[in-house]
């Protein structure tokens, strides 16, 4: 049994329709690329293997284990959180949260798996540093470092790299790309074709075309081949 | 002057005025972080609003405890605003000014058409301003003020945790399992309840500089959410104990002179905030 499982999954908003009839499923350990042009639905996609919003038809299958409230969310961020007062260290732990059901205070265990996490982020230093004061890459490791601490399985990554600079940029592939090694499987949702297809090993293609498979049949699928054309003419 | 003081805290229902007003003074400032990053700074404003329409309607009716219609009122409006709002097609801040305009004047409306009694003009400003002075709150309202905050201040720091993640992050919160709704709803109420508790220090007009200035203050000066939590708190608290003592002390009016120390201890805080930047 797959990790994840989409069955003639129907997304969109009200009763409008934006992807009929998706079919992809995640294995342990993959790296799945969801690719496809503004508009095309990644972003309902998204909420709706999170659980934010229902789909109009199908349904997404959770397994090998897996609990629906086990999947990392990394968001883009937020309207609110450009000057929300909070530190680092309080975000991170925020994680936890999910696991503490009634239980008003965080316990110590959860104090050190958020210190662990920041450590592995390599923001331990910033711990008592404010959300808004620390730059674009740091924040995108405070909220991997969050998301680290709601599960060890799966991580969903809603355009992680959008506003950073190329060092960041590449920073944090090699950052997402070490917790693979360490067995977390990963969703990430891009525009950046180019990493997609250095990084992971599956791609889901949706839009008026829809693919899914690994990267190699993806390169020379027809859907493959007519995004990334339309990729390089934008780069010209 | 200072005899003046003296003589006024020999009083017993004094004492208790100051201690009830500190008490509103810390729960409201609570939940202003949250109210301000959730941009419901308006929420306030609206729902006190409410609160004076179902005042006027207590009066009329004339139940023996304003508060048995106050508070169910405005908790239901509190819910309807913050959870409700978000489904309806008229979007948050139009369906806060429909509500908030309507029910001032229709309390308005009922309370000439309807009232007895014969010093109407002083009736309304009391409802819209707060009391003229801190001997006028009463007793067995104070008992009631008393409970209530105790209660609000407990479910903060029981769910402190949780308003938190569900205000910083929402969309996080629910994939992580956070039942976040439930908090919502929560929130709804305690804010109700706030309003309608801080309605009696200052006034339904002049309700959310309580809430709203004290939180605003403290983001000038601190960056994490539990200091900005703990300086508003201790800010408010101040603010509120030497408006009061002011108010018996010069004769002013117990909210606005309250309010009035809020608004320096905000530019006092905006310009320890610029300088304190500039390093």
């Amino acid at each position: 049994m797959p990790l994840l499982q989409a069955e003639d999954l129907i997304l969109g908003y009200n009763s409008h329709v934006i992807v009929d009839r998706l079919n992809f499923k995640v294995e342990k350990g993959d790296y799945l690329c969801i690719v496809g042009n503004n508009g095309s639905g990644k972003t309902t996609l998204m909420r709706t293997i999170l659980g934010l919003q229902d789909p109009l038809g199908g349904k997404i299958l959770f397994g090998d284990g897996l609990k629906k409230n086990e999947i990392g969310y990394l968001p883009q961020q937020n309207e609110i959180q450009k000057d929300f007062p909070a530190s680092v260290e309080e975000i991170v732990l925020s994680g936890c949260q999910g696991r503490c059901g009634l239980r008003p205070f965080y316990s110590s265990a959860e104090k050190a798996l958020a210190r662990e996490n920041m450590t592995k982020m390599g923001i331990e230093h910033l711990s008592k540093k404010s959300f808004f004061r620390i730059s674009g890459g740091q924040k995108q490791r405070v909220l991997l470092a969050r998301a680290l601490c709601a599960t060890r399985k799966v991580l969903l990554l809603d355009e992680p790299v959008s506003g950073l600079d190329p060092q960041g940029t590449s920073e944090m592939y090699e950052l997402i790309d070490s917790l693979r090694k360490e067995g977390v499987t990963i969703l990430m949702i891009s525009h950046d074709i180019d990493a997609a297809l250095t990084y992971s090993s599956h791609i889901l293609h949706i839009g008026a075309e829809v693919f899914f498979g690994t990267k190699d049949e993806y390169l020379k699928s027809r859907a493959g081949k007519k995004f990334l054309l339309s990729k390089d003419e934008e780069d010209q | 002057m200072i005899d003046k003081l003296y003589t006024y805290l020999q009083y017993p229902f004094v004492q208790r005025a100051l201690i009830v007003g500190v008490l509103i003074a810390l729960c409201s400032s609570l939940l202003g972080v949250t109210l301000v990053l959730k941009r419901f700074s308006f929420i306030g404003d609206g729902l006190s609003h409410v609160a004076f329409g179902a005042m006027c309607v207590a009066t009329v009716v004339g139940v023996s405890n304003n508060m048995l219609i106050i508070l169910p009122v405005t908790i239901l409006s509190a819910i309807f605003l913050l959870r409700g709002g978000k489904h309806v097609k008229i979007k948050g801040d139009a369906a806060i000014a429909m509500i908030s305009v309507a029910s001032m004047a229709f309390g308005y409306l009922i309370m000439t058409v309807c009232s007895t009694s014969s010093n109407l003009t002083g009736d309304v400003c009391t409802t819209l301003f707060g009391s003229m002075t801190i001997l006028t709150l009463r007793v067995r309202s104070v008992w009631i003020c008393f409970i209530l905050s105790i209660l609000v201040i407990t479910v903060f720091i029981l769910f402190y945790n949780k308003i938190f993640a569900v205000t910083f992050d929402e969309d996080f919160a629910v994939s992580a399992g956070t039942n976040a709704d439930r908090y919502n709803l929560l929130l709804a109420v305690v804010i109700a309840v706030i309003i309608v508790l801080a309605m009696n220090l200052c006034g339904s007009l002049l309700v959310s500089a309580l809430i709203i200035f004290p939180a605003l203050s403290a983001m000038r000066i601190f960056h994490s959410f539990k200091s900005v939590t703990i300086f508003s708190a201790v800010l408010s608290v101040i603010c509120a104990f030497s408006g009061m003592i002011i108010s018996i002390l010069t004769g002013t009016p117990v909210g606005s002179t309250i309010v009035a120390v809020d608004t320096g201890a905000f530019l006092i805080c905006y310009l320890i905030g610029l300088i304190v930047r500039r390093d």
